[in-house]
């Protein structure tokens, strides 16, 4: 019962905070709006038991991006930081999205539900083994860094990837636009 | 955004005092992941707000001293290298690619080896990309001035 009441709580919390996301024309209260959203779901994910998501989300999601999304809009002309564009397309496909979604809830198995096809197929293994194999309490670390080592090895290097398409991008696009912006003047 | 932001002396002095507990909770994140929740990706992510809040409040330049460019970009290929490096030396003992058992005598203490070696070189790739990406941000100007 406590349960859902404070799921109820956080998941109204969320349709203001999008509420206010939709109402507000300033791009930085809208980069705020978005940190908080992202925090009430680490919340939903803390009382949905995932905490690991929960930490990753609020470290990440509320955190960096946010941070990020701040420098990006500081970094904007006087002019355009307030000027948003048509949004009729956006709330088109963010309705359509949404009815699909509604369509496929329906089909899914109920929360907590132990004969749910995700509970079934190597769950079970990695919960009874991890522990006597490797001595350490925490499960989603034994998956994410010994069953599934591939995956976050793939993981790091999109992370590595990301970093270096932004470094190569930022640094090497100011030179050629100085450079460009100087053989106009030139001209 | 300008260069120095240090105007307030609240915000200097919070920060200089919280700049070394956020790194100590990182590596508090980073090596007890294997205990409670964190992990490589949390820690590295603290670790990077600590140094990202550094250049926010004392500048760009100032951050770009203590963290030198040219080091955090070596640091971030060294992370993906120390856990891609982990698989190769699992493969030369005679094991798979990536199969920790091999690195000690005992399978649960090679077990335990693999993943704080691989979690270390999560850790350093994500905080050094982050670090990355806040300084590549906040040095691009799109005027010419």
């Amino acid at each position: 019962m406590n349960f859902l009441i404070i799921n109820f709580f956080l998941i109204s919390i969320l349709l203001l905070t999008t509420f206010y996301i939709f109402k507000t024309t300033s791009l930085i209260s809208i980069v705020a709006l978005t940190g908080i959203f992202t925090l009430v779901c680490a919340a939903i994910y803390v009382n949905l038991d995932a905490v690991d998501v929960a930490f990753t989300e609020a470290a990440v999601g509320s955190g960096i991006s946010t941070i990020l999304m701040v420098m990006a809009v500081a970094k904007l002309p006087e002019g355009k930081k307030n000027q948003l564009l048509n949004l009729f397309p956006s709330i088109v496909l963010s309705v359509s999205i949404v009815i699909v979604l509604m369509l496929i809830i329906a089909n899914l198995p109920l929360l907590g539900d132990p004969n749910a096809p995700i509970h079934l197929h190597v769950t079970p293994e990695y919960i009874k083994e991890s522990k006597s194999i490797f001595h350490i309490p925490n499960v989603v670390t034994n998956i994410l860094a010994s069953y599934r080592g591939f995956d976050t090895l793939g993981e790091t290097i999109v992370i590595f990837t990301a970093g270096l398409g932004v470094i190569v991008l930022l640094t090497s696009n100011t030179l050629n636009r100085k450079t460009k912006f100087k053989k106009k003047v030139k001209k | 955004m300008k260069d120095n932001i240090s105007s307030s002396p609240i915000l200097n002095i919070v920060s200089r005092i919280l700049f070394a507990p956020i790194i100590i909770f990182g590596l508090y994140v980073q090596f007890h992941g294997d205990y409670g929740p964190g992990g490589g990706f949390q820690a590295g992510v603290i670790i990077a707000a600590a140094f990202i809040l550094y250049s926010m409040i004392f500048g760009i330049k100032k951050g770009e001293t203590l963290v030198p460019v040219k080091i955090n970009q070596y640091l971030m290929c060294f992370g993906v290298l120390l856990y891609a490096g982990v698989g190769i030396v699992s493969i030369f003992l005679n094991g798979n690619y990536l199969d920790y058992n091999v690195l000690a005598s005992e399978r649960s203490s090679g077990q335990h080896i693999g993943i704080i070696l691989v979690e270390l070189g999560v850790g350093i790739t994500v905080a050094t990309v982050m670090i990355a990406l806040y300084h590549s941000f906040a040095s691009f100007r799109i005027k010419d001035d």
